[in-house]
């Protein structure tokens, strides 16, 4: 039985994505128990180098033109037929718009069960679990690892990058299969527009969720935000809604931002959020409902009406202005 | 054009989630239930694509309290087909024991497109969408936020971050995880939802068995720790604005 | 031929012509543009509709609120009429000339007291006629803007060359000698007559002659005018009046089965009863001054919205009787004719029926076309996440429904739950009284107030729902419907006498609109009532004495929609506070803004809030305090406070929050400086 354990690297436009990092980490914690190597599986053209500063023991590269980006119908020929060959004990995938795209895919074509939204693996007393993080991160699930072949899709938060990095790895080529008669076909990438601003490069962020209601409130956010010489950001209902543009969308499908001060009114945290602001220095929460997770994430907390508490934090900032 | 759009209800966070007496599930006396939000998005979708491609729309779902009215709003956002798919489910149903009754289901349908939300929050083994896909031996691409169909392919958006958009085209009959539909789900007034309820009819399909394999049984389920979160602060509102103050001086943002 | 002979032709051919072009316009639009209406139910009470007659119409009643106007439009109305009788004079005079020149109206041509009055009604709509000029010409105030002031000042002129010419033709038969009424009741036409008394007899013949024919002319000239323009009202205003709705301001009348459509997407889909008030608006723009919305800047004025649908109604019914297709047919009512943003601005605070001399009804019109929009989806993201949320949760706050009584928590004892105990009162608390954080403790102090009069009280915890009074005037009816269906159903289960309520939109739907079965309709109290006869009854006694000058804003679902004024006021007056009225106050009292859904919408662009007008209002009124009886209002005022930078000069209060004051034993934190 091979006791490895697999991670599905992730990569995007030349670079790796943080989540293989911490897959990586991740699967160092389990290998320590189970025996085994942490093997990075790397689908690409061209893409060896991305195999350097992998904290894997080794990687498994399959080179072949429609795997230079991500393409959902080939990640998943190459894979399923890669793992049904080896069949490690775990694979770890990211829960992303990569690893999610696949992993139910690899599930049925090798018969292998799934566990999914992973943040933790728990190894106390020798038996390994999978402590999951679901319904808007208020619920931790935990789910004992089988002893074969199981398919794990990971979120961020239980791991730090830094701790799935390194290098040295060897890097072994394995032949792609032959990827003719994809469904799918990527025609290219649009980027984002050019905007105002560029949230990842903002040091003090003023963001805004449900909580603030109504559009013509963000003006309250807008104020506190000029006063402070930063910017307003907000969560995904508030963009899809078209009170901001998707230039200020901060989340999983938005941006990762590393602000010094990260202030949130009105957001509950969602797990798809928390995605985006883990990289911040200072999180600062208000919500007026004391269960929100976002609690779990921030330095500070504050657990009021964010309509109370607004009107005289902007007096007191403008007094402290001078 | 045939499309197929599955929704399902899941908990509401509106309310406060308990964890059951066996402490491996949700206590279900303290749960709403609500559509779950990309489903939600997935008939809208759909019916856009109906407006815009004369398409013809059913929407499958399993029996859940509730779902009845969840179909009826879409009967009366101009859905032509309702499905509900009864039996036993006293065992509760995970992602994959959906796929295969969904499967199932569809193989009589022959949809040339199948829309479904990208992920429900309650998903441990997964979301539905890449399962079904691999069951029905469709291509599956999920985050998605835009779907326009040509002949015999879709072309779609898909959500990367950074705001970042992959277009893609798919050949049909193929699987859509929708993120987002190109716009906000309509409001249907009350008396359209309660007229349909008269007019429209569910057609009921018996469901064998449902079966869990691949998702595997939780051993534990319990509530986050809020303890090593955030420090809270506390005071009148006047002594918090102060005490806020004084952190964004730290801080340097004044 | 002679000039008699052609004088009854030209007569007879020139009434023909005018009376033909009246009465075809009259029967296009009255009747086969009202025909294609829907009905209007049963009127009933006729004896208070004849009594409306006489003080609305004969007395002009409502329009003495303008004071100089409604003076002048008096004499011209009571002028008019009783000069009616020499226009037939006229008439006859004309048609007969041929057989009797010097034709005189039996009895009422001859009688002195008559003529007497007439002379001076004349003098006086002249004078009236002169103000409405200056008005028109030099004054122009705002309520004219957008109203037709050519054809205004066109019909004052018509008015007055009625009248001069009427006087001028007397003053000569009375220098003629061809009246049978001599000179002394007659003493304006004679003044004008011994004027012209130098002249030759035939010069005055001609003269004479010449304000006949102008005189005759343009009574018939304005007769043809009369259907197409603000002057109808002088056809509809009596049947209007007759007619008028005669329901509870607060009850909208019931929606139709709903067969897929709702409200009025066409304009001749309306009721018949309300294309007559379409056809009855004199353009007088007393509505649109006294409209929250049109002053704050808002794209809704009352009148120009009732002159765009009579103006649509027209239009259109020749569109439809021409048959063929025709861009005018194409026009839709809510986005060509008025934009979706006049119709969305309207918070139903009924200022403007209220004013309206002819009872016209602005809102219904309004309610019926947003219950089109909202079949067809089309209204702003915010007004759909609060409906989703009120269908959902049965709030408009998205919360559970289970935190509705979280604000019962600290309160000892614990309040009575009506569902399982039979308890005297139903407090129906509200929406905004439970889940608004910055109301949770004006709620508490309510309870407590209760708890003091030893009042026996309870709630219906989380099986209440909003009552729907502004879900129904948003247009939303099926989720009226079924907010109502949840609300009586948990009201069916509980014990109670009576129900008080401490929201006036709850308290007017409740009374109101809701049909309680079985033992007929409770009580419903708003609380203001409540305690004002506890007070009365010695059930509430205050230890302290407050002694404030306030000021009172009434909330339009409490005043204008259900007459209750006074109580709040015994209340106020009762604690020792010294009441300051506003300037706008009783039925005249501005709107706060929030009404009619307007809470849940997207504000719009807006030069001053409604609820910033108040505050400056009383503000100059030199009192600390503005004391509210509506959450809602609390909300809107306080935040005004903040947006006026008023924040030391005045403070927002509810009624029971002096009440608790006076009590002896606050729990609300708020501070009036004394004055």
């Amino acid at each position: 039985m091979n006791q490895d354990v697999y991670v599905v690297i992730e990569h995007l436009q030349g670079k790796v994505a943080e989540i293989s990092y911490i897959m990586l980490a991740a699967a160092r914690q389990l290998a320590q128990v189970s025996g085994g190597k942490v093997v990075g599986v790397l689908l690409g053209q061209g893409a060896q180098a991305l195999g350097n500063g992998l904290g894997a023991d080794s990687v498994l590269y399959v080179d072949h033109a429609s795997l230079a980006e991500f393409n959902p119908d080939a990640y998943l020929s190459a894979l399923s037929e890669l793992l049904a060959e080896r069949q490690p004990r775990t694979v770890f995938l990211g829960s992303t718009t990569i690893g999610s795209d696949i992993a139910g895919g690899l599930s049925i074509r090798l018969n292998a069960p799934l566990i999914s939204q992973c943040q933790q693996v728990n190894a106390e007393g020798g038996r390994l679990t999978i402590v999951s993080k679901i319904c808007g991160g208020k619920i931790m699930a935990e789910t004992e690892l089988p002893g074969t072949l199981t398919l794990v899709t990971m979120i961020p938060g239980g791991y730090p990058p830094e701790a799935g990095q390194g290098g040295g790895a060897s890097i072994e080529m394995v032949a792609a299969p032959s990827l003719d008669d994809l469904r799918v076909t990527l025609s290219g990438y649009i980027e984002p527009e050019a905007a105002d601003v560029d949230l990842e490069k903002e040091p003090f962020i003023v963001a805004v969720g449900r909580g603030i209601q109504t559009q013509d409130n963000i003006e309250l956010a807008q104020t506190l935000a000029d006063l402070l010489g930063g910017v307003v950001a907000g969560s995904r209902p508030i963009v899809d809604q078209g009170w901001l543009p998707t230039s200020r969308l901060v989340g999983k499908s938005g941006k990762q931002v590393k602000a010094k001060l990260y202030l949130t009114l009105g957001i509950s945290g969602a797990p798809e959020h928390i995605e985006g602001i883990t990289g911040s220095e200072t999180i600062i929460a208000i919500n007026s409902d004391p269960n929100a997770p976002i609690f779990g994430v921030a330095k500070y907390g504050v657990n009021k009406d964010l309509f109370d508490l607004i009107d005289p934090l902007i007096e007191k900032v403008q007094a402290a202005k001078g | 054009m045939n499309i197929v759009v599955i929704a399902s209800l899941v908990p509401d966070l509106v309310e406060e989630l308990e964890i059951g007496p066996n402490g491996t599930a949700l206590d279900t006396a303290w749960l709403r239930m609500v559509i779950n939000e990309f489903d939600d998005h997935a008939i809208e979708q759909a019916i856009l694509l109906k407006e815009k491609n004369n398409a013809h729309v059913t929407v499958l779902a399993i029996d859940q309290d509730g779902i009845d009215e969840v179909l009826y709003t879409a009967a009366a956002k101009d859905a032509n087909r309702l499905v509900k798919l009864v039996g036993e489910f006293e065992e509760g149903f995970n992602s994959h024991a959906l796929a295969r009754a969904f499967a199932e289901a569809i193989k009589d349908f022959a949809p040339d497109l199948i829309l479904i939300g990208v992920q429900a929050h309650t998903n441990i083994d997964g979301a539905v969408g890449p399962l079904l896909a691999s069951m029905l031996n469709m291509p599956y691409v999920g985050y998605i936020s835009g779907v326009n169909l040509t002949d015999g392919a879709a072309t779609i958006r898909k959500e990367y971050p950074g705001g970042l958009i992959g277009e893609m085209k798919v050949n049909l009959p193929a699987v859509l995880g929708i993120q987002a539909s190109e716009q906000p789900p309509r409001y249907v007034a009350v008396s359209k939802v309660r007229q349909a309820m008269k007019t429209a009819t569910i057609d009921e399909q018996d469901v064998a068995v449902l079966d869990q394999s691949g998702g595997l049984a939780v051993s534990r389920m319990f509530k986050p720790e809020v303890t090593g979160g955030a420090t809270m602060i506390t005071g009148s509102e006047d002594e918090i604005a102060a005490k806020l103050v004084d952190l964004f001086k730290e801080i340097g943002a004044l | 031929m002679s000039y008699n002979t052609i004088k009854s032709i030209v007569a007879l051919l020139a009434i023909l012509v005018s009376f033909g072009i009246f009465g075809w316009r009259c029967y296009q639009f009255l009747w086969l543009n009202l025909r294609r209406g829907q009905p209007s139910g049963n009127f009933g009470r006729w004896g208070e509709r004849i009594k409306g007659l006489f003080v609305f119409v004969a007395a002009q009643f409502r329009l003495f609120r303008f004071r100089l106007p409604g003076i002048a439009h008096f004499f011209i109305f009571w002028g008019f009429l009783t000069l009616s009788l020499t226009i037939l004079q006229a008439i006859l005079e004309g048609l007969l000339a041929f057989a009797n020149p010097y034709f005189i109206l039996p009895f009422f041509g001859e009688f002195g007291p008559l003529a007497l009055l007439q002379d001076l009604l004349a003098v006086c709509v002249m004078i009236a006629v002169g103000y409405g000029l200056v008005m028109r010409l030099f004054i122009n105030p705002e309520r004219y803007k957008g109203s037709h002031k050519n054809q205004g000042v066109m019909v004052l002129s018509f008015i007055f060359t009625i009248m001069f010419s009427l006087v001028v033709m007397n003053g000569i038969r009375l220098n003629l000698g061809t009246d049978p009424v001599t000179s002394q009741w007659r003493p304006v036409s004679n003044l004008v007559g011994s004027l012209l008394a130098g002249l030759e007899h035939g010069t005055q013949e001609i003269i004479e002659q010449v304000a006949y024919w102008i005189h005759l002319g343009v009574v018939l000239v304005f007769l043809t005018e009369l259907p197409t323009g603000k002057h109808f009202h002088v056809v509809t205003s009596v049947p209007a009046v007759l007619l008028r709705n005669l329901e509870p301001a607060g009850k909208l009348p019931a929606a139709p089965e709903f067969d897929g459509n709702a409200g009025v997407s066409k304009v001749e889909q309306f009721r018949w009863r309300q294309m007559l008030d379409f056809y009855t608006c004199t353009e007088c723009g007393r509505c649109q001054d006294v409209c929250p919305a049109y002053n704050s800047g808002l794209p809704l004025s009352p009148k120009l919205l009732i002159m765009g649908l009579r103006d649509n109604l027209t239009e259109r019914g020749y569109a439809l009787r021409a048959g063929a297709k025709n861009s005018i047919l194409e026009k839709q009512l809510v986005g060509d004719v008025l934009a979706e943003k006049v119709i969305w601005s309207c918070t139903t605070c009924y200022a403007c029926d209220q004013e309206c001399p002819l009872f016209i009804e602005h809102v219904t019109p309004i309610v019926d076309m947003r219950r089109h929009l909202v079949i067809d989806g089309r209204m702003d993201s915010e007004l759909q996440d609060a409906l989703s949320n009120l269908g959902r949760y049965g709030n408009s706050f998205g919360q559970s429904d289970r935190m509705r009584a979280r604000w019962t928590q600290p309160i000892e004892p614990k309040i009575k739950d009506a569902r399982r105990e039979e308890v005297e009162y139903l407090w129906f608390v509200g929406d905004y009284a439970s889940y608004s954080p910055t109301l949770t403790e004006i709620t508490r102090a309510t309870a407590k107030v209760f708890q003091s009069a030893n009042v026996d009280f309870g709630i219906m915890y989380e099986a209440e729902r909003n009552a729907g009074n502004d879900v129904r005037r948003a247009g939303e009816e099926g989720l009226f419907e079924m907010l109502t269906e949840k609300n009586l159903a948990a009201l069916g289960k509980s014990k109670y006498q009576r129900i008080v309520t401490t929201d006036p939109h709850t308290y007017n739907t409740l009374k109101n609109e809701y049909q309680f079965d079985g033992d007929g309709h409770p009580d419903i109290l708003h609380y203001t009532e409540l305690l004002d006869q506890l007070i009365a009854s010695g059930k509430l006694k205050f230890s302290k004495k407050l002694d404030y000058a306030v000021t009172y804003h009434d909330p339009c679902y409490l005043g204008r929609y259900n007459g209750v004024y006074d109580a709040p006021r015994r209340v106020i007056e009762a604690t020792g506070c010294k009441l300051v009225e506003m300037p706008r106050n009783r039925d005249c009292a501005l709107c706060c803004g929030a009404g009619g859904g307007r809470i849940w919408m997207a504000e719009g662009e807006v030069k001053e809030r409604p609820s910033e007008s108040r505050i400056r209002e009383a503000v100059k009124l030199g009192v600390k305090c503005l004391v509210v009886a509506c959450p809602k209002d609390v909300t809107m005022y306080r935040d005004a406070v903040k947006t006026t930078g008023f924040e030391e000069q005045l403070v927002v209060k509810d009624i029971i929050e002096l009440v608790d004051e006076a009590l002896g034993m606050p729990v609300t934190k708020t501070e009036i400086e004394s004055s």
